[in-house]
């Protein structure tokens, strides 16, 4: 699995009405790093994810995800290319009309392939994965807590067990003992899965716990990439800044 | 992942190889599981170690085709057992989720319920209305004027040209319909009467109240919906300002005042609609048409309709905002309170024109 990196990013250029975000950007993640992309507020963290995802498109570059271009016009290759991945929103982005248990089947049941019985052991599976209880199937979207939401989410995000997990603020709107259960869930599951995980996140711990890569977003491109030990050696003002006086704790 | 994942027997022992995970299993579901079915229960070895990958997926299968149980002799890695083991933690039966069955009784008795507390909401929201009326004339300083200017711009101004639009196209439908019947008992003067009761008295309050149930009416809710599942509701609260006075009494005063002026505007254009068809089939003048309409239809049917439109505008923003506020924090609910506001507050309307027919029936009829 060495060969063809899981993301390539080449060039991308983007801007919102005429104010540019991304200029010039480069990055490649490959199998099992973990990456944790780092940047100010509004330097266009999550409108790369978006990009990665395909949600957005960028005015210029290439974005290849498994060595697929995700312009190709092929919707079943598209198709394809969309069970690999599995995103975790910043709120969840549950189905509220749906319980617990339907939308971690949902994606399950979309494959029309799997059988009822099978559908459900998996479903309790997931269920038992990120630490949650039969009982908590029966739930609906809006009778859980903020942990839990998330929880759930990732769970329908491994629903069919991607190899690339894009997370958004995974630990955002956590209390510090919550977001450090989820950070070791997410471990566990990365090495269990052998998962690529990308993700954005603002909360030091949480970058210290899970990454093994870092890429650092700021001057509208990847200003540095690396494993944590080198980045924090990298001499520019906003890594200084990030890190700070907190920099003697993540090592 | 060039590799698929394959199934063969070898003298009394299965063996798997390549990545067995669920997007590499789909495209050939089928032959694998033919496959599993087709091993022999006397067959108790199991060769895993050429598995590449292995997801929970595939060990369910696997496991389903163990029937539940540790084969006999298993050649597996540590880390794919692992994933097998935690598969066989779970019970090996998955009853399917109990469905509710729905007796008739029970569903009639829930339909009833639930009109009895919509009724009352609707009382529980007209009180308030009454007691915020009572706070406001005390305090006249928080009346809130620029909402209230907001809701009569957005429910009735930019409503004018839609209504507009309907209703010219039904005055020319009525009057060229009755022209056609007048033609053959030589009674074509009667168009003036047909048109003028027909449009001033009936047809414009209802045709008004139906599009504005339509178009502003769900339009509340789902503001007022959105606002709850958006907290913004409970925002205002803290901020020590009452959501009935600054959301819920602008609408409805809003639509109060513009529905009158809506069915005016309506009625009129209506007739004009009729007058045209009317000059074009029976080549009545409108001069005669204008002069002759206050003799055919005393005034007092302009006013049964001006105030059939206060009161359906009333009964429409009321409904409107109560399915609006009990909106729960879910899509779901939000469109099934939309629909319910729009089907109730047009069926409520209906009702009440109904019993101001019946209540009005000696008023505003021209004596021959």
């Amino acid at each position: 699995m060495n060969q063809v990196p899981v993301i390539e990013l080449q060039g991308i250029c983007t801007s919102f009405r005429g104010f540019a975000v991304h200029q010039d950007l480069s990055l490649q993640v490959h199998a099992g790093q973990i990456v944790g992309l780092l940047g100010g507020s509004g330097s266009g963290k999550t409108t790369l994810l978006r990009e990665i995802l395909g949600l957005h498109r960028p005015d210029a570059g290439l974005v290849r995800l498994f060595g697929v271009d995700l312009n190709d016009p092929d919707v079943e290759l598209q198709r394809q290319l969309r069970r690999r991945l599995g995103m975790l929103f910043q709120h969840g982005a549950l189905f509220s009309a749906l319980s617990v248990f339907d939308n971690i089947a949902f994606p399950l049941r979309e494959l029309h392939c799997l059988d009822e019985d099978w559908i459900r052991r998996l479903v309790h599976l997931k269920l038992a994965m990120v630490g949650l209880g039969n009982g908590h199937g029966k739930l609906m979207p809006a009778e859980l807590s903020g942990g839990m939401v998330k929880r759930v989410a990732l769970a329908r995000a491994l629903a069919l067990e991607p190899e690339l997990l894009l997370l958004d603020e995974p630990t955002a709107g956590l209390d510090p003992d919550r977001s450090q259960n989820f950070v070791e869930l997410i471990g566990d599951l990365q090495r269990e899965l052998g998962l690529t995980v990308v993700m954005v996140t603002h909360d030091l711990n949480t970058l210290a716990g899970l990454a093994s890569h870092v890429a650092v977003l700021a001057d509208h491109r990847i200003l540095a990439f690396g494993t944590r030990d080198e980045i924090m050696t990298v001499d520019h003002p906003f890594v200084t800044g990030f890190f700070g006086a907190d920099r003697r704790k993540l090592l | 992942m060039s590799d698929i994942p394959r199934l063969r027997v070898e003298s009394g022992t299965v063996v798997l190889s390549g990545p067995w995970t669920l997007a590499e299993m789909l495209p050939m579901l089928d032959l694998l599981r033919s496959g599993l079915e087709a091993v022999p229960a006397s067959v108790r070895h199991w060769d895993l170690s050429a598995v590449s990958r292995l997801d929970s997926a595939a060990a369910v299968l696997l496991w389903r085709s163990w029937q539940g149980a540790w084969p006999a002799s298993l050649a597996i890695g540590p880390l794919h057992r692992q994933v097998i083991a935690r598969v066989a933690e779970l019970p090996q039966e998955m009853p399917p989720p109990p469905v509710a069955f729905v007796h008739l009784p029970e569903f009639l008795g829930r339909q009833v319920l639930k009109a009895l507390a919509n009724l009352r909401g609707l009382i529980t929201l007209f009180g308030q209305l009454l007691l915020d009326c009572a706070y406001l004339a005390r305090y006249p300083g928080q009346i809130p004027w620029r909402e209230f200017s907001a809701n009569v711009y957005k429910a009735g101004a930019l409503a004018l040209p839609v209504t507009a639009l309907v209703g010219f196209l039904i005055g020319v439908t009525i009057s060229y319909l009755s022209a056609l019947q007048l033609k053959t008992f030589g009674a074509d003067v009667f168009i003036v009467n047909i048109l003028g009761i027909s449009i001033i008295r009936e047809l414009g309050p209802v045709l008004v109240a139906v599009l504005v149930a339509g178009r502003s009416g769900s339009a509340m809710t789902a503001q007022i919906g959105v606002m709850r599942v958006t907290e913004e509701i409970d925002a205002l609260s803290t901020m020590g300002i009452s959501r009935s006075i600054r959301v819920v009494l602008p609408k409805i005063f809003g639509l109060t005042v513009a529905m009158p002026l809506l069915v005016l505007w309506t009625s009129s254009v209506a007739l004009l609609g009729g007058m045209l068809a009317a000059l074009l089939q029976l080549d009545l003048s409108l001069v005669y048409f204008l002069e002759n309409l206050p003799r055919a239809v005393p005034v007092a049917n302009l006013l049964i309709g001006l105030g059939k439109g206060v009161v359906f505008g009333f009964v429409i923003a009321v409904v409107a905002c109560h399915f609006g506020l009990h909106v729960r924090p879910n899509t779901e609910s939000l469109s099934a309170n939309t629909t319910s506001a729009v089907v109730t507050a047009i069926t409520t309307v209906i009702l009440v024109d109904a019993v101001f027919a019946i209540f009005t029936r000696h008023v505003g009829v021209p004596q021959l």
